[in-house]
């Protein structure tokens, strides 16, 4: 016997009201938790994806479109820019890199993107086999679409117009894989990444099949007369210096027909969106919380009661009042602890859901089996309910009249 | 192993009373009888170190009770002192053999006496991993007597333990509780107004209220 087993065993005999008690705790932290697990891991992702990304550059509309679409791939583009004005505005001696993209097909829901070999290097991608693309038609596959595919090295499949998928097919143009990417738990592991020649081309009307055995543009912009009246959806610009910062935003907007957008602007603007919504439900966890402590305080009150004669036998046969005091605490560790441990389990489980159905969306990515430093703090908080919530009949256990008890 | 020496006590509201001086040597038993209402309760809480006297001193082994404090009583009385109720009040989520084992936990006395030979010496080893619901009274008042006994005490208490039984089983717990304290050399003290002990334990007194 030990004290831990004794208080166990008191719990044990009031197996449904114990239970209610834990599933309640288990309830109000489980969401602590996904809320934990969902805001730290999206808010790494989202800096993570944007790493080295100070501008997007593309069509007016919502800013915040704009980068959803451009750096996140989740949102639809807000439009096209002429290939001639983004060629001309990235040559502005503020800009030190520019990275064109042009989106608008997809295989099966992974979108492809036409962009050269920087964008590569901007999410510091390896190739676990196979190589980058040389010619149009040629697409390296990030790690999440080989793995769903089955494709590898040398397979070829037929892209569908639009960035979603079940769209009508462009059945003339097959897409050939040369390369996959080794996994980089950022967003180009759902993406497909080809030229920007082969986006073109897939959507001419007229094909022209000497100019698609030319290599392709590895860096910069791919070329393109005038009259071809080429165009592009985004530009990714890294600045020169902290000046641009300032001076570029405002020079695209006004002096073009473009917009600028600043992804960590727009994303912490987008968190601040959120925000109110995160709290609103963080409060409604911590008054579950708040109430399963309450449930914890009122079993254990209740119980006490009728137990008033067996703590006074305890304290007959030698138990003194700091044991029966502590065996009452323990009872509401033992609750609380064993509500926080569900409850976190819970709260893991329920986010393996969540990104179960939701593959291609914004949650896509995230993982259920990290385990962050914050959790430890729900146990401590869980457990420190649990004292709290023993104190009054602990204490009432400690300065129980046993004569008078017994005698009764 | 016990004495009493001018113990006073008093509740609130009531004039105070006088306990009478008693001593109990090793393996003898003594019988205290009264009226209710006359203090039996009482006296026997304030030699279990249950309830503090107004005045007076009880001795345990030559220890004066209430000298000691706070968890120190505690485990001396867990050590020294059996305590057997009228009702057997044994703890309901424990099983017998748990209940029976528990002052050894709460007392950490090392005892060479284990459970098992406590169990069956009362005759209720097969009950051993039993819930107390499914005991009868007679069994349930040997397992609160194996209970007091399993530290071997030098002091063996006993309010009306016979109180709630049937002649058979009043026969049985006397018998157990008489032979026991023989064999540990403990001192027996049994409060009752239950006339089939008198036959079994020679010596008694009768307490009467004695008001100050």
């Amino acid at each position: 016997m030990s004290m831990l087993k004794l208080s166990w065993k008191y719990l044990l005999a009031k197996p449904w009201n114990t239970a209610l008690n834990i599933l309640l705790l288990a309830l109000g932290l489980s969401i602590i938790t996904v809320l934990i697990l969902i805001q730290d891991q999206f808010q790494n992702k989202m800096n993570r994806d944007a790493a080295g990304i100070d501008l997007v550059i593309g069509a007016k509309g919502s800013p915040l479109q704009l980068v959803l679409s451009a750096v996140y791939h989740i949102d639809f583009p807000t439009g096209n820019i002429p290939l001639d004005e983004a060629r001309a505005m990235s040559r502005n001696r503020l800009i030190k890199k520019a990275i064109p993209l042009a989106l608008g097909d997809n295989y099966e829901g992974f979108r492809i993107v036409g962009t050269n070999l920087d964008y590569l290097d901007l999410y510091e991608t390896d190739f676990s086999s196979g190589d980058a693309w040389k010619q149009a038609f040629e697409v390296v596959l990030g790690s999440e679409v080989a793995e769903k595919t089955g494709f590898g090295v040398g397979d070829t499949f037929v892209g569908s117009h639009g960035i979603a998928a079940a769209s009508h097919e462009h059945d003339e143009h097959p897409y050939q894989v040369v390369g996959i990417l080794s996994p980089t738990d950022r967003v180009v592991d759902q993406l497909i990444l080809t030229s920007v020649e082969s986006v073109w081309y897939a959507h001419d009307e007229a094909h022209d099949h000497d100019k698609m055995e030319q290599e392709v543009a590895k860096t910069g912009f791919p070329e393109a007369t005038e009259d071809e009246g080429r165009e592009l959806t985004t530009l990714l610009i890294q600045y020169r210096n902290p000046i641009a910062a300032v001076q570029l935003p405002r020079l695209v907007n006004s002096r073009s027909s473009m917009q600028a957008a600043s992804p960590s602007f727009e994303i912490s603007r987008l968190f601040e969106l959120l925000g109110v919504g995160i709290s609103l439900v963080q409060g409604l966890a911590l008054i579950i919380v708040l109430i399963a402590g309450l449930g914890i305080f009122i079993a254990l009150y209740n119980s006490l009661k009728e137990r008033k004669y067996d703590l006074a036998v305890m304290r007959a046969i030698g138990a003194s009042k700091e044991q029966l005091f502590i065996l009452i605490i323990l009872e509401g560790i033992l609750l609380t602890f064993l509500g926080a441990v569900a409850g976190l389990g819970i709260g893991h489980f329920f986010l393996y859901i969540l990104v179960m159905l939701n593959e291609q969306g914004a949650l896509s990515g995230l993982r259920a089996d990290v385990f962050l430093n914050q959790e430890w703090w729900i146990l401590a908080y869980a457990l420190v309910v649990g004292v709290v919530a023993s104190l009054i009949p602990a204490w009432n256990a400690y300065r129980a009249d046993i004569a008078n008890q017994l005698t009764k | 192993m016990i004495a009493t020496k001018s113990i006073q006590f008093a509740y609130e509201g009531v004039p105070a009373f006088e306990l009478p001086d008693l001593e109990i040597g090793a393996g003898e038993s003594l019988l205290v009888l009264g009226k209710s209402g006359s203090g039996k309760t009482t006296f026997l809480n304030i030699m279990a170190g249950l309830l503090a006297p107004k005045a007076g001193e009880v001795l345990v082994n030559g220890t004066s009770l209430y000298a000691l404090r706070g968890h120190r009583l505690d485990k001396f009385r867990g050590k020294n002192i059996g305590i057997v109720f009228q009702k057997p009040h044994i703890l309901s989520p424990l099983t017998v053999g748990e209940n029976v084992a528990l002052p050894q936990f709460f007392s950490k006395k090392s005892v060479s006496r284990d459970v098992d030979r406590m169990l069956d010496e009362l005759g209720i080893m097969d009950k051993k991993n039993k819930r107390i619901d499914t005991l009868s009274e007679g069994e349930a008042q040997r397992v609160s007597i194996a209970r007091a006994l399993v530290n071997d005490p030098k002091v063996i208490l006993a309010d009306e333990p016979t109180a709630s039984l049937d002649d058979d089983n009043a026969g049985i717990v006397v018998h157990l509780l008489k032979s026991q304290a023989m064999r540990l050399g403990a001192a027996l003290l049994i409060v009752t107004h239950d006339h089939r002990i008198k036959s079994e334990i020679d010596q008694s007194i009768t307490l009467k209220r004695k008001d100050l």
